[in-house]
């Protein structure tokens, strides 16, 4: 027991340090990078909370088609409340995506009476739906060419000292905070009594619901708070490149999130930050170097499905896979895998 | 009035054909093998280029290009069946991501191959013939063509499954593969079958109406939109209930889109799917829950 509670310290330690580490990397890389390399790491932050979001979803076992959509409901749905009802960004920001929220929960009467392949296409329909709603209503969403001029982020004054966010370096900060912080709300909710039962209503829903689970409510709420955060994302993004249109939010861009998804791995929450911090390294430094931007999707498709023949588990396996099996001591070893998750 | 009903409906009939021919397909396919073949309107695009290469580009007659179009798209279903679903087999949503990768391959082929730019294709004929002696409505030969060959192929499918061995073994596999297994009926020779014969029946149709639609190298997801919308409507694994579908869709889309306009038919055509996986999943003529 003692040793247990040694291990755990110590392991908390290393992963302060672990972090500490991460977040002096991620602050000082802003300041390493040139104006267009910036720019993708806002989109790359952005990414990460939408992708993060996404397996939310998909630990309840469901694989949705329509999430980029639900990204684009907060980003239109923020950027319509700052233009048109002027409501100040930050609190539109936030509406934003409660109304990508909401608009999840609607859907999911009619969605979890799906399931499997069903819900696959059943979420591809619903998401296409509303974009031909963008697409054919001028009034308010622009039709094909979208929203224009949305709102900034305001600039923040402390102390005389104000930080406007037109540029991609301070916006990168804000976006990296706000993403931490949501990060951290994924990470405890899956640790948490809610997340194990997500787990449980994967993979036994006929005993989770014997055992009186409603699994329809946390398919719902699994749902809900993914999409949530998806629109939380989509709102970020409309606000730095000040438009958004349907096109941006179409089938080719979900494809790409479910390429990022599949390619990390969907095990723990890293799987998919590996996925699409690889998958961008590569895509914007080495393709682009090359100059082959036409063959970009050929490139994603045979890494799709390489992966999805030979690691079908993601990157995330991968160290797994190639690290020597670690000596597994015959005492203390129930206290060692006790102390990987978190009391609470 | 009049006329521009029976129009609508002639324009309805004509949409209706290649539509059933290419939901026929990729039902084919689910039902033997159990895989959603998402890669199917890029099959359709292929069959489209192979009209782009062959005559517009090289002078066949039309009719060989269309043949050629068949026999390649087929051998592209079988170089598939092989290398993604095979491998695949009791993972179909593996089978089916591995086809999302598929899709962009061919995609970015296309656009290697003939530049993203809309191809221009003179159809073979321009003649206009005027039906049931009403001189207002009219239907030009060349979507004559597609109806009747959409016709031909579906009654040689039909008569293929009905009364060959091959087709009696492709029906035993659609119902119960295991059970057709202990029959020693093979699976891969039968998965190759549905295969070739899917793949071809998309590229059949993408080689028909090259002519007549944009053909450019995304053309694929407007098909593989309206495919699933058929395919759901119709009960997933009916080869019936596709076709009776596709004219179903055919029909409210053509008079949607004739009264009012083409986004909304989408989104009415996409509403209807969604009311029938919600009302009854299984479709009009579906009976088993096999997804």
């Amino acid at each position: 027991m003692r040793d247990g509670k040694a291990m755990n310290a110590g392991r908390a330690w290393r992963w302060a340090i672990g972090l500490g580490v991460l977040y002096a990397g991620l602050i000082v890389l802003p300041h390493v990078l040139s104006f267009s390399q910036q720019e993708i790491a806002v989109f790359l932050v952005i990414n990460v909370l939408l992708v993060v979001s996404y397996r939310l979803l998909t630990l309840t076992g469901e694989w949705s088609l329509g999430h980029v959509v639900i990204m684009g409901v907060g980003g239109y749905a923020s950027a319509l409340y700052a233009k048109e009802v002027g409501i100040p960004v930050p609190i539109s920001m936030l509406l934003g995506a409660v109304t990508a929220a909401v608009v999840a929960y609607l859907l999911s009467f009619p969605l979890f009476r799906m399931k499997g392949f069903y819900f696959l296409i059943g979420s591809f329909a619903a998401g296409e739906v509303i974009r031909l709603l963008w697409k054919r209503f001028r009034y308010p969403f622009g039709g094909p060419k979208g929203l224009k001029l949305i709102p900034s982020f305001p600039d923040i004054n402390i102390g005389g000292w104000t930080i406007d966010f037109f540029g991609p370096v301070n916006y990168y900060y804000l976006c990296l905070i706000v993403v931490s912080l949501s990060l951290f709300v994924l990470y405890r909710l899956e640790r948490s009594r809610i997340g194990l039962t997500f787990h449980a209503v994967h993979w036994q829903d006929q005993l989770a619901e014997s055992v009186g689970v409603n699994t329809w409510r946390y398919r719902t709420l699994a749902f809900v708070v993914a999409s949530f955060f998806a629109g939380l994302s989509g709102t970020l993004l409309a606000h730095y490149i000040g438009t958004v249109n349907p096109t941006r939010f179409d089938v080719e861009q979900m494809v790409f999130v479910l390429i990022w998804a599949i390619v990390g791995g969907t095990a723990t929450i890293y799987g998919p930050i590996l996925g699409v911090v690889v998958l961008t390294i590569l895509n914007e430094v080495v393709l682009r170097k090359l100059g082959l931007d036409e063959m970009r999707p050929l490139f994603y498709g045979v890494l799709l499905i390489g992966s999805i023949m030979f690691l079908p588990n993601g990157l995330e396996s991968l160290g797994e896979k190639l690290r020597p099996r670690r000596r597994e001591p015959a005492d203390g070893n129930a206290e060692a895998k006790a102390g990987a998750v978190p009391e609470g | 009035m009049l006329d521009l009903l029976l129009q609508t409906s002639v324009n309805a009939i004509y949409a209706s054909s290649y539509m059933a021919l290419i939901a026929v397909g990729l039902v084919l396919i689910f039902g033997v093998m159990g895989v959603i073949n998402f890669a199917h309107g890029e099959l359709y695009m292929l069959g489209a280029y192979a009209v782009v290469y062959f005559y517009a580009e090289n002078d066949y007659p039309f009719f060989l290009s269309v043949a050629i179009g068949l026999v390649f798209v087929g051998l592209v279903g079988l170089a598939m069946e092989r290398a993604l679903f095979r491998p695949m087999r009791g993972n179909p949503l593996g089978g089916l991501i591995a086809s999302i990768g598929f899709l962009l391959i061919l995609q970015t082929l296309a656009v290697v191959g003939f530049g993203v730019r809309m191809e221009h294709i003179t159809p073979p004929t321009q003649e206009v013939v005027s039906l049931l002696g009403v001189s207002e409505v009219t239907v030009p030969l060349q979507r004559l063509y597609v109806i009747v060959a959409a016709i031909v192929c579906l009654a040689a499918l039909w008569a293929f499954l009905r009364y060959s061995k091959f087709g009696v073994a492709l029906r035993a596999c659609a119902q119960d593969p295991e059970a057709a297994a202990l029959q020693g009926i093979s699976m891969n020779q039968t998965a190759r079958t549905a295969m070739f014969i899917g793949a071809a029946l998309a590229g059949v149709a993408g080689a028909l109406t090259a002519p007549l639609v944009r053909t450019y190298p995304f053309m694929g997801h407007s098909v593989i939109v309206t495919a699933f919308i058929i395919i759901i409507v119709g009960g997933i694994g009916s080869l019936e209930g596709a076709v009776v579908a596709a004219i179903l869709y055919a029909f409210v889309n053509t008079f949607v889109t004739t009264f009012s306009d083409g986004v909304i038919a989408d989104i009415v055509g996409l509403m209807l799917m969604l009311i029938v996986l919600v009302v009854r999943p299984t479709g009009l003529f579906g009976v088993k829950d096999r997804a």
